[in-house]
Protein backbone atom coordinates (compact mmCIF):
# COMPACT_ATOMS: atom_id res chain seq x y z
CA UNK A 1 0.00 0.00 0.00
CA UNK A 2 1.36 3.69 -0.97
CA UNK A 3 2.74 5.66 1.69
CA UNK A 4 -0.14 8.44 0.37
CA UNK A 5 -3.37 5.80 0.82
CA UNK A 6 -1.77 4.71 4.27
CA UNK A 7 -1.77 8.29 5.31
CA UNK A 8 -5.33 9.65 4.51
CA UNK A 9 -6.79 6.05 6.26
CA UNK A 10 -4.96 7.54 9.50
CA UNK A 11 -6.58 10.66 8.92
CA UNK A 12 -9.79 9.17 8.89
CA UNK A 13 -10.58 9.08 12.23
CA UNK A 14 -9.65 12.72 12.56
CA UNK A 15 -11.98 13.56 9.53
CA UNK A 16 -14.95 12.02 10.99
CA UNK A 17 -14.58 13.46 14.28
CA UNK A 18 -14.09 17.22 12.87
CA UNK A 19 -17.42 16.45 10.48
CA UNK A 20 -19.32 14.97 14.20
CA UNK A 21 -17.63 18.26 16.05
CA UNK A 22 -19.24 20.79 12.89
CA UNK A 23 -22.50 18.80 13.18
CA UNK A 24 -22.64 18.85 16.86
CA UNK A 25 -22.03 22.59 17.15
CA UNK A 26 -24.35 23.40 14.73
CA UNK A 27 -26.83 21.51 15.91
CA UNK A 28 -26.33 22.89 19.58
CA UNK A 29 -26.38 26.70 18.12
CA UNK A 30 -29.28 25.73 16.84
CA UNK A 31 -31.41 24.56 19.96
CA UNK A 32 -29.59 27.26 22.26
CA UNK A 33 -31.06 30.01 19.32
CA UNK A 34 -34.24 28.64 19.57
CA UNK A 35 -33.55 28.58 23.57
CA UNK A 36 -33.11 32.09 23.53
CA UNK A 37 -35.86 33.33 20.93
CA UNK A 38 -38.67 31.24 23.32
CA UNK A 39 -37.06 33.06 26.67
CA UNK A 40 -37.57 36.16 24.91
CA UNK A 41 -40.63 35.41 23.39
CA UNK A 42 -42.26 34.28 26.93
CA UNK A 43 -40.77 37.46 28.65
CA UNK A 44 -42.70 39.45 26.25
CA UNK A 45 -45.89 38.13 26.65
CA UNK A 46 -45.57 38.06 29.76
CA UNK A 47 -45.23 41.87 30.02
CA UNK A 48 -47.85 42.56 27.75
CA UNK A 49 -50.17 41.85 29.68
CA UNK A 50 -48.75 43.19 33.01
CA UNK A 51 -48.34 46.87 33.86
CA UNK A 52 -47.45 49.20 33.32
CA UNK A 53 -48.23 50.08 29.93
CA UNK A 54 -47.19 52.94 28.15
CA UNK A 55 -50.18 54.01 26.02
CA UNK A 56 -48.63 56.95 24.14
CA UNK A 57 -45.71 55.20 23.02
CA UNK A 58 -48.46 52.58 21.34
CA UNK A 59 -50.25 54.85 19.56
CA UNK A 60 -46.75 56.43 18.30
CA UNK A 61 -45.25 52.91 17.14
CA UNK A 62 -49.17 52.49 15.46
CA UNK A 63 -48.86 55.01 13.70
CA UNK A 64 -45.17 54.10 12.75
CA UNK A 65 -46.00 50.82 11.83
CA UNK A 66 -49.86 50.99 10.42
CA UNK A 67 -49.65 54.41 8.81
CA UNK A 68 -46.60 54.66 7.53
CA UNK A 69 -46.50 51.18 6.50
CA UNK A 70 -49.59 52.15 3.77
CA UNK A 71 -48.02 53.24 0.97
CA UNK A 72 -45.98 50.45 0.46
CA UNK A 73 -48.28 47.95 1.57
CA UNK A 74 -51.06 49.58 -0.90
CA UNK A 75 -49.08 50.02 -4.48
CA UNK A 76 -47.63 46.28 -3.66
CA UNK A 77 -51.28 45.04 -3.20
CA UNK A 78 -52.47 47.38 -6.33
CA UNK A 79 -50.07 45.78 -8.56
CA UNK A 80 -50.28 42.46 -6.94
CA UNK A 81 -53.88 42.60 -8.11
CA UNK A 82 -53.29 43.99 -11.37
CA UNK A 83 -50.83 41.43 -12.40
CA UNK A 84 -53.05 38.65 -10.88
CA UNK A 85 -56.17 39.99 -13.37
CA UNK A 86 -53.94 39.91 -16.24
CA UNK A 87 -52.29 36.42 -15.79
CA UNK A 88 -55.28 34.67 -14.94
CA UNK A 89 -56.89 35.83 -17.92
CA UNK A 90 -53.98 34.62 -20.42
CA UNK A 91 -53.75 31.48 -18.32
CA UNK A 92 -57.68 30.85 -18.14
CA UNK A 93 -58.38 31.45 -21.89
CA UNK A 94 -56.91 28.61 -22.78
CA UNK A 95 -59.69 26.26 -20.82
CA UNK A 96 -62.45 28.96 -22.32
CA UNK A 97 -62.54 29.75 -18.13
CA UNK A 98 -62.33 33.98 -18.37
CA UNK A 99 -65.09 33.98 -16.21
CA UNK A 100 -63.00 32.76 -12.95
CA UNK A 101 -60.75 35.97 -13.10
CA UNK A 102 -62.95 37.61 -10.81
CA UNK A 103 -63.15 34.94 -8.60
CA UNK A 104 -59.30 33.58 -8.52
CA UNK A 105 -58.39 37.17 -7.80
CA UNK A 106 -60.73 38.06 -4.80
CA UNK A 107 -59.60 34.72 -3.19
CA UNK A 108 -55.78 34.87 -3.90
CA UNK A 109 -55.49 38.01 -2.91
CA UNK A 110 -57.35 37.60 0.69
CA UNK A 111 -56.41 34.57 1.13
CA UNK A 112 -52.82 34.46 0.05
CA UNK A 113 -51.48 37.56 -1.33
CA UNK A 114 -52.41 40.62 0.77
CA UNK A 115 -51.09 39.28 4.11
CA UNK A 116 -47.88 37.52 2.65
CA UNK A 117 -46.84 40.31 0.68
CA UNK A 118 -47.88 42.96 3.70
CA UNK A 119 -46.26 40.76 6.07
CA UNK A 120 -43.11 40.92 4.08
CA UNK A 121 -42.90 44.19 2.84
CA UNK A 122 -43.52 45.32 6.65
CA UNK A 123 -40.32 43.07 7.50
CA UNK A 124 -38.19 45.02 4.88
CA UNK A 125 -39.52 48.40 6.29
CA UNK A 126 -40.63 47.98 10.09
CA UNK A 127 -38.41 44.43 10.95
CA UNK A 128 -35.56 46.22 9.82
CA UNK A 129 -35.98 50.09 11.50
CA UNK A 130 -36.91 48.44 14.80
CA UNK A 131 -33.54 46.31 14.65
CA UNK A 132 -31.17 48.93 14.33
CA UNK A 133 -32.98 51.54 16.67
CA UNK A 134 -32.82 48.97 19.07
CA UNK A 135 -29.31 47.85 18.55
CA UNK A 136 -28.37 51.16 18.09
CA UNK A 137 -30.21 51.74 21.99
CA UNK A 138 -28.43 48.53 23.03
CA UNK A 139 -25.14 49.61 21.26
CA UNK A 140 -24.84 53.34 23.04
CA UNK A 141 -25.82 52.21 26.39
CA UNK A 142 -29.44 54.03 26.15
CA UNK A 143 -30.91 50.03 26.97
CA UNK A 144 -29.29 50.27 30.07
CA UNK A 145 -29.86 53.89 30.84
CA UNK A 146 -33.69 53.02 30.80
CA UNK A 147 -33.02 50.01 33.51
CA UNK A 148 -31.15 52.81 36.00
CA UNK A 149 -33.85 55.34 35.75
CA UNK A 150 -36.17 52.45 36.28
CA UNK A 151 -37.85 51.39 33.06
CA UNK A 152 -38.31 47.89 32.37
CA UNK A 153 -36.68 48.05 28.96
CA UNK A 154 -38.94 44.64 27.68
CA UNK A 155 -41.83 47.03 28.93
CA UNK A 156 -40.76 50.33 27.17
CA UNK A 157 -39.63 49.08 23.88
CA UNK A 158 -40.73 45.74 23.62
CA UNK A 159 -44.17 45.41 24.41
CA UNK A 160 -45.73 48.92 22.13
CA UNK A 161 -43.64 47.77 19.18
CA UNK A 162 -45.47 43.76 19.47
CA UNK A 163 -48.94 44.84 20.35
CA UNK A 164 -48.77 47.43 17.34
CA UNK A 165 -47.36 44.91 15.12
CA UNK A 166 -49.76 42.38 15.70
CA UNK A 167 -52.75 44.81 15.82
CA UNK A 168 -51.70 47.19 12.73
CA UNK A 169 -50.97 44.74 10.19
CA UNK A 170 -54.44 43.54 9.63
CA UNK A 171 -55.78 46.68 9.22
CA UNK A 172 -53.02 47.09 6.32
CA UNK A 173 -54.38 43.79 5.14
CA UNK A 174 -57.90 44.72 5.02
CA UNK A 175 -57.00 47.59 3.27
CA UNK A 176 -54.85 46.19 1.30
CA UNK A 177 -57.54 43.35 0.57
CA UNK A 178 -59.48 46.09 -1.11
CA UNK A 179 -56.61 47.63 -2.78
CA UNK A 180 -55.56 44.35 -4.81
CA UNK A 181 -59.16 43.62 -5.57
CA UNK A 182 -59.75 47.00 -6.80
CA UNK A 183 -56.39 46.74 -9.01
CA UNK A 184 -57.51 43.58 -10.27
CA UNK A 185 -61.04 44.98 -11.12
CA UNK A 186 -59.08 48.03 -13.32
CA UNK A 187 -57.28 45.97 -15.35
CA UNK A 188 -60.34 43.69 -15.85
CA UNK A 189 -62.42 46.67 -17.10
CA UNK A 190 -60.29 48.82 -18.71
CA UNK A 191 -57.55 45.94 -20.25
CA UNK A 192 -59.78 42.66 -20.70
CA UNK A 193 -62.84 44.08 -21.56
CA UNK A 194 -64.86 42.49 -18.47
CA UNK A 195 -68.10 44.27 -17.54
CA UNK A 196 -67.84 46.50 -14.56
CA UNK A 197 -71.41 44.83 -13.13
CA UNK A 198 -71.03 41.16 -13.59
CA UNK A 199 -67.27 41.33 -12.31
CA UNK A 200 -68.38 43.11 -8.92
CA UNK A 201 -71.41 40.64 -8.85
CA UNK A 202 -69.02 37.52 -9.06
CA UNK A 203 -66.27 39.01 -6.66
CA UNK A 204 -69.07 39.42 -4.50
CA UNK A 205 -70.86 36.14 -4.72
CA UNK A 206 -67.59 34.22 -4.62
CA UNK A 207 -66.23 35.77 -1.49
CA UNK A 208 -66.87 33.97 2.27
CA UNK A 209 -66.49 35.66 5.43
CA UNK A 210 -63.75 32.86 6.13
CA UNK A 211 -61.20 33.89 3.40
CA UNK A 212 -61.05 37.62 4.95
CA UNK A 213 -60.96 36.49 8.34
CA UNK A 214 -57.93 33.74 7.73
CA UNK A 215 -55.83 36.56 6.16
CA UNK A 216 -56.86 39.13 8.67
CA UNK A 217 -55.66 35.83 11.39
CA UNK A 218 -52.60 35.29 9.39
CA UNK A 219 -51.63 39.40 8.98
CA UNK A 220 -52.08 39.83 13.11
CA UNK A 221 -49.80 36.45 13.32
CA UNK A 222 -47.06 38.09 10.79
CA UNK A 223 -46.91 41.50 12.36
CA UNK A 224 -46.31 39.76 15.53
CA UNK A 225 -43.52 37.76 13.97
CA UNK A 226 -41.98 40.74 12.35
CA UNK A 227 -41.98 43.00 15.50
CA UNK A 228 -40.53 40.05 17.69
CA UNK A 229 -37.69 39.49 15.41
CA UNK A 230 -36.83 42.77 14.97
CA UNK A 231 -36.69 43.40 18.75
CA UNK A 232 -35.03 40.16 19.56
CA UNK A 233 -32.79 40.74 17.32
CA UNK A 234 -32.37 44.68 18.26
CA UNK A 235 -32.25 43.41 22.14
CA UNK A 236 -29.58 41.22 21.46
CA UNK A 237 -26.96 43.06 18.75
CA UNK A 238 -23.36 42.57 18.42
CA UNK A 239 -20.96 45.89 19.31
CA UNK A 240 -20.58 48.97 16.64
CA UNK A 241 -21.81 49.66 13.68
CA UNK A 242 -21.21 45.95 12.15
CA UNK A 243 -23.48 44.27 14.79
CA UNK A 244 -26.40 46.26 14.42
CA UNK A 245 -26.09 46.08 10.69
CA UNK A 246 -25.93 42.30 11.34
CA UNK A 247 -29.16 42.39 13.81
CA UNK A 248 -31.27 44.35 10.93
CA UNK A 249 -30.04 41.42 8.30
CA UNK A 250 -31.00 39.05 10.90
CA UNK A 251 -34.17 40.45 11.73
CA UNK A 252 -35.73 40.91 8.00
CA UNK A 253 -34.32 37.16 7.08
CA UNK A 254 -35.46 35.53 10.07
CA UNK A 255 -39.59 37.33 9.83
CA UNK A 256 -39.37 36.60 6.25
CA UNK A 257 -38.60 32.68 6.82
CA UNK A 258 -41.23 32.50 9.72
CA UNK A 259 -43.47 34.20 8.16
CA UNK A 260 -43.31 31.94 4.90
CA UNK A 261 -43.39 29.09 7.60
CA UNK A 262 -46.54 29.95 9.89
CA UNK A 263 -47.89 30.97 6.44
CA UNK A 264 -48.02 27.20 5.05
CA UNK A 265 -48.76 26.17 8.77
CA UNK A 266 -52.22 28.71 9.37
CA UNK A 267 -53.17 27.99 6.18
CA UNK A 268 -53.52 24.02 7.00
CA UNK A 269 -55.27 24.87 10.20
CA UNK A 270 -57.46 27.20 8.57
CA UNK A 271 -58.57 25.20 5.36
CA UNK A 272 -57.76 21.52 5.74
CA UNK B 1 -13.88 59.22 58.70
CA UNK B 2 -16.97 61.31 59.24
CA UNK B 3 -20.08 59.79 60.96
CA UNK B 4 -22.12 59.61 57.99
CA UNK B 5 -19.21 57.30 56.16
CA UNK B 6 -18.85 55.27 58.70
CA UNK B 7 -22.42 53.68 57.22
CA UNK B 8 -21.09 51.29 54.27
CA UNK B 9 -23.90 52.66 51.49
CA UNK B 10 -22.37 49.97 48.91
CA UNK B 11 -20.27 46.44 50.07
CA UNK B 12 -18.85 44.21 47.79
CA UNK B 13 -17.64 41.00 48.54
CA UNK B 14 -15.57 38.29 47.09
CA UNK B 15 -17.45 39.53 43.24
CA UNK B 16 -16.78 37.24 40.26
CA UNK B 17 -17.57 37.43 36.92
CA UNK B 18 -16.51 35.87 34.03
CA UNK B 19 -17.75 36.35 30.26
CA UNK B 20 -16.84 32.85 28.75
CA UNK B 21 -13.22 32.19 29.92
CA UNK B 22 -12.51 35.76 30.33
CA UNK B 23 -12.41 36.16 34.28
CA UNK B 24 -13.18 40.06 34.28
CA UNK B 25 -13.72 40.40 38.24
CA UNK B 26 -11.87 38.45 40.52
CA UNK B 27 -12.69 38.66 43.56
CA UNK B 28 -13.50 42.40 44.04
CA UNK B 29 -14.12 43.49 48.15
CA UNK B 30 -14.89 47.07 48.13
CA UNK B 31 -16.69 49.49 50.38
CA UNK B 32 -18.25 52.70 49.73
CA UNK B 33 -19.41 54.55 52.70
CA UNK B 34 -22.51 56.68 53.15
CA UNK B 35 -21.94 60.30 51.70
CA UNK B 36 -18.57 59.42 50.42
CA UNK B 37 -17.50 59.84 47.14
CA UNK B 38 -15.01 57.26 45.67
CA UNK B 39 -13.40 56.89 42.68
CA UNK B 40 -12.25 53.76 41.11
CA UNK B 41 -8.97 53.94 38.60
CA UNK B 42 -7.79 51.79 36.23
CA UNK B 43 -6.68 50.74 33.18
CA UNK B 44 -9.07 50.11 30.30
CA UNK B 45 -10.35 46.90 30.52
CA UNK B 46 -9.83 46.17 33.85
CA UNK B 47 -13.19 45.81 34.81
CA UNK B 48 -14.30 48.91 36.02
CA UNK B 49 -17.57 49.71 33.76
CA UNK B 50 -18.19 45.93 34.55
CA UNK B 51 -18.02 46.23 38.42
CA UNK B 52 -20.59 48.93 38.31
CA UNK B 53 -23.02 47.19 36.31
CA UNK B 54 -22.91 44.50 38.50
CA UNK B 55 -23.90 46.74 41.30
CA UNK B 56 -26.68 48.22 39.38
CA UNK B 57 -27.70 44.71 38.49
CA UNK B 58 -27.36 45.65 34.67
CA UNK B 59 -24.96 42.30 34.67
CA UNK B 60 -25.58 39.21 37.08
CA UNK B 61 -22.37 38.52 38.89
CA UNK B 62 -21.04 34.87 38.71
CA UNK B 63 -20.53 34.62 42.61
CA UNK B 64 -20.21 37.26 45.50
CA UNK B 65 -21.78 39.70 47.85
CA UNK B 66 -23.21 42.45 46.84
CA UNK B 67 -25.41 44.90 49.31
CA UNK B 68 -26.72 48.28 49.00
CA UNK B 69 -27.89 49.70 51.98
CA UNK B 70 -27.29 46.66 53.96
CA UNK B 71 -29.70 44.67 51.03
CA UNK B 72 -28.22 41.92 49.33
CA UNK B 73 -29.33 42.82 45.37
CA UNK B 74 -29.15 38.94 44.45
CA UNK B 75 -31.99 38.06 46.56
CA UNK B 76 -34.28 41.18 46.14
CA UNK B 77 -37.47 40.68 44.34
CA UNK B 78 -38.55 42.92 41.27
CA UNK B 79 -40.15 45.70 43.32
CA UNK B 80 -37.28 45.51 45.91
CA UNK B 81 -35.04 45.78 42.76
CA UNK B 82 -36.86 48.76 41.01
CA UNK B 83 -37.16 50.68 44.34
CA UNK B 84 -33.39 50.39 44.88
CA UNK B 85 -33.13 51.78 41.55
CA UNK B 86 -35.34 54.38 42.40
CA UNK B 87 -32.36 55.77 44.75
CA UNK B 88 -29.82 55.51 41.92
CA UNK B 89 -28.67 58.13 38.85
CA UNK B 90 -26.16 57.25 36.50
CA UNK B 91 -24.32 59.40 34.44
CA UNK B 92 -22.75 56.99 31.15
CA UNK B 93 -19.49 57.37 29.18
CA UNK B 94 -21.56 58.34 26.20
CA UNK B 95 -24.49 59.98 27.48
CA UNK B 96 -26.93 57.76 26.36
CA UNK B 97 -29.24 60.04 25.97
CA UNK B 98 -32.85 58.94 24.13
CA UNK B 99 -32.25 60.41 20.74
CA UNK B 100 -35.87 60.42 19.73
CA UNK B 101 -36.65 62.44 22.99
CA UNK B 102 -35.74 65.92 23.47
CA UNK B 103 -33.47 67.18 26.09
CA UNK B 104 -36.46 68.05 28.69
CA UNK B 105 -38.33 64.39 28.24
CA UNK B 106 -34.48 63.03 28.96
CA UNK B 107 -33.97 65.04 31.82
CA UNK B 108 -37.52 64.79 33.23
CA UNK B 109 -37.86 60.89 31.85
CA UNK B 110 -37.31 58.89 35.62
CA UNK B 111 -39.77 61.71 37.21
CA UNK B 112 -41.84 60.79 34.28
CA UNK B 113 -42.01 57.08 34.40
CA UNK B 114 -40.31 55.87 37.62
CA UNK B 115 -41.90 59.09 40.22
CA UNK B 116 -45.10 59.17 37.68
CA UNK B 117 -45.00 62.98 38.01
CA UNK B 118 -47.36 64.92 36.09
CA UNK B 119 -45.28 66.58 32.45
CA UNK B 120 -45.36 70.24 32.80
CA UNK B 121 -44.31 69.44 36.43
CA UNK B 122 -41.73 67.09 35.27
CA UNK B 123 -40.83 69.44 32.82
CA UNK B 124 -40.47 72.63 35.12
CA UNK B 125 -38.03 70.50 36.79
CA UNK B 126 -36.06 69.63 33.77
CA UNK B 127 -35.59 73.17 32.84
CA UNK B 128 -34.10 74.08 36.29
CA UNK B 129 -31.84 71.21 36.60
CA UNK B 130 -30.28 71.92 33.40
CA UNK B 131 -29.73 75.57 34.63
CA UNK B 132 -27.90 74.05 37.08
CA UNK B 133 -25.74 72.14 34.79
CA UNK B 134 -25.36 75.69 33.19
CA UNK B 135 -27.70 74.76 29.95
CA UNK B 136 -30.09 77.55 28.99
CA UNK B 137 -33.46 77.11 28.82
CA UNK B 138 -33.90 76.95 25.18
CA UNK B 139 -31.69 74.04 24.90
CA UNK B 140 -34.74 72.13 26.51
CA UNK B 141 -36.59 71.60 23.18
CA UNK B 142 -33.64 70.83 21.30
CA UNK B 143 -32.74 66.81 20.63
CA UNK B 144 -29.44 65.48 21.79
CA UNK B 145 -28.21 65.27 18.34
CA UNK B 146 -28.48 69.03 17.93
CA UNK B 147 -26.32 69.75 21.35
CA UNK B 148 -22.24 69.11 21.61
CA UNK B 149 -20.49 66.57 23.43
CA UNK B 150 -19.67 68.74 26.57
CA UNK B 151 -23.49 69.78 26.26
CA UNK B 152 -24.65 66.50 26.01
CA UNK B 153 -22.17 65.18 29.46
CA UNK B 154 -24.17 68.24 31.27
CA UNK B 155 -27.42 66.94 30.23
CA UNK B 156 -26.49 63.48 31.12
CA UNK B 157 -25.78 64.86 34.55
CA UNK B 158 -28.98 66.82 34.94
CA UNK B 159 -30.74 63.44 34.36
CA UNK B 160 -28.59 61.79 36.71
CA UNK B 161 -29.41 64.14 39.52
CA UNK B 162 -32.82 65.04 38.07
CA UNK B 163 -34.82 62.07 40.84
CA UNK B 164 -32.27 63.71 43.69
CA UNK B 165 -30.86 59.99 43.89
CA UNK B 166 -29.11 58.90 47.42
CA UNK B 167 -26.48 57.21 45.39
CA UNK B 168 -24.85 58.75 41.70
CA UNK B 169 -22.41 56.64 39.13
CA UNK B 170 -20.38 58.29 37.32
CA UNK B 171 -18.96 56.43 34.56
CA UNK B 172 -15.90 58.08 32.56
CA UNK B 173 -17.51 61.47 32.94
CA UNK B 174 -14.66 63.69 31.69
CA UNK B 175 -13.76 61.21 28.35
CA UNK B 176 -13.74 62.63 24.94
CA UNK B 177 -13.45 65.98 26.84
CA UNK B 178 -11.71 68.97 26.22
CA UNK B 179 -9.38 69.66 29.45
CA UNK B 180 -11.34 72.95 30.09
CA UNK B 181 -14.94 71.16 29.55
CA UNK B 182 -13.38 68.52 31.50
CA UNK B 183 -12.62 70.69 34.52
CA UNK B 184 -16.68 72.27 34.13
CA UNK B 185 -17.81 69.00 34.16
CA UNK B 186 -16.00 68.02 37.64
CA UNK B 187 -16.71 70.93 38.94
CA UNK B 188 -20.49 70.22 38.60
CA UNK B 189 -20.54 66.87 39.83
CA UNK B 190 -18.21 68.08 42.72
CA UNK B 191 -21.03 70.46 42.89
CA UNK B 192 -24.10 68.31 42.51
CA UNK B 193 -22.93 65.01 44.86
CA UNK B 194 -22.55 68.24 47.66
CA UNK B 195 -25.91 69.95 46.91
CA UNK B 196 -27.70 66.08 47.47
CA UNK B 197 -25.38 64.72 49.97
CA UNK B 198 -25.64 61.63 47.74
CA UNK B 199 -23.11 58.52 47.68
CA UNK B 200 -21.06 58.85 44.97
CA UNK B 201 -19.17 56.16 42.50
CA UNK B 202 -17.12 57.22 40.19
CA UNK B 203 -14.66 54.81 37.65
CA UNK B 204 -12.27 56.81 35.39
CA UNK B 205 -8.59 56.95 34.26
CA UNK B 206 -8.60 60.24 33.90
CA UNK B 207 -6.07 61.53 37.11
CA UNK B 208 -6.66 65.48 36.95
CA UNK B 209 -10.51 63.94 37.62
CA UNK B 210 -9.98 61.40 40.39
CA UNK B 211 -8.12 63.75 42.13
CA UNK B 212 -10.94 66.57 42.01
CA UNK B 213 -13.85 64.55 42.87
CA UNK B 214 -12.86 61.99 45.06
CA UNK B 215 -12.72 61.57 49.17
CA UNK B 216 -11.30 57.56 48.75
CA UNK B 217 -9.82 56.31 45.79
CA UNK B 218 -9.49 52.68 44.92
CA UNK B 219 -7.50 50.86 41.64
CA UNK B 220 -8.66 48.02 39.98
CA UNK B 221 -6.21 45.67 38.06
CA UNK B 222 -6.74 42.57 36.51
CA UNK B 223 -9.95 41.98 38.46
CA UNK B 224 -9.32 43.01 42.16
CA UNK B 225 -9.04 46.17 44.01
CA UNK B 226 -5.49 46.07 44.48
CA UNK B 227 -5.59 49.73 46.42
CA UNK B 228 -7.89 51.35 48.58
CA UNK B 229 -7.55 54.63 50.63
CA UNK B 230 -7.89 58.42 51.02
CA UNK B 231 -7.45 60.62 48.07
CA UNK B 232 -4.80 62.58 50.00
CA UNK B 233 -2.50 59.24 50.13
CA UNK B 234 -2.49 58.42 46.62
CA UNK B 235 1.06 59.79 46.05
CA UNK B 236 2.23 58.35 48.85
CA UNK B 237 0.15 54.70 48.21
CA UNK B 238 3.88 52.96 48.35
CA UNK B 239 1.87 51.18 45.84
CA UNK B 240 4.09 50.72 42.11
CA UNK B 241 1.26 49.60 40.55
CA UNK B 242 -1.00 52.85 41.22
CA UNK B 243 2.56 55.29 41.11
CA UNK B 244 2.81 53.86 37.52
CA UNK B 245 -0.72 54.54 36.97
CA UNK B 246 -0.92 57.92 39.01
CA UNK B 247 2.10 59.24 36.91
CA UNK B 248 0.85 56.82 33.36
CA UNK B 249 4.44 55.37 33.02
CA UNK B 250 5.35 52.95 30.37
CA UNK B 251 7.52 51.17 32.16
CA UNK B 252 6.57 49.15 35.75
CA UNK B 253 4.67 46.50 36.93
CA UNK B 254 1.61 47.04 34.42
CA UNK B 255 2.53 45.13 31.74
CA UNK B 256 -0.76 45.33 29.55
CA UNK B 257 1.45 46.20 26.14
CA UNK B 258 4.43 44.09 26.84
CA UNK B 259 2.66 41.82 23.74
CA UNK B 260 3.20 44.72 21.17
CA UNK B 261 6.47 46.11 23.23
CA UNK B 262 7.84 42.42 22.50
CA UNK B 263 6.65 43.00 18.76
Amino acid sequence: MSDAVLKTIKSLPDRFFKVCETIGRTVLLFFSSVGHLSYFTGKALKHVFSPPWYPRLLIRQCVDIGYYSLPVVGLTALFTGMVLALQSYTGFTRFNAESAVAAVVVLSVTRELAPVLAGLMVAGRVGAAIAAEIGTMRVTEQIDALTTLSVNPFKYLIVPRIIAGTLMLPVLVLIGDIIGVFGGYIVSIYTLGFSPGSYLTQTWDILERMDVISGLWKASAFGFIVTLMGCYHGFNSGRGAQGVGAATTYAVVSASILILVSNFLLTKLFFS
Amino acid sequence: MSATESQTMIEMQGVYKAFGEKVVLDGVDLNVGKGQSLVIIGGSGSGKSVMLKCILGILQANSGLIKVDGKETKKMNAREQNKMMNRFGMLFQGGALFDSLKIWENVAFGLIHAKKMDREEARDIAVQKLKQVGLAPQVADLHPAELSGGMQKRVGLARAIATTPEIIFFDEPTTGLDPIMADVINDLIVDCVKDLGATALTITHDMACARKIADHVAMIYEGKIIWHGSVHALDNSGNPYVDQFIHGRADGPITKHADFKAA
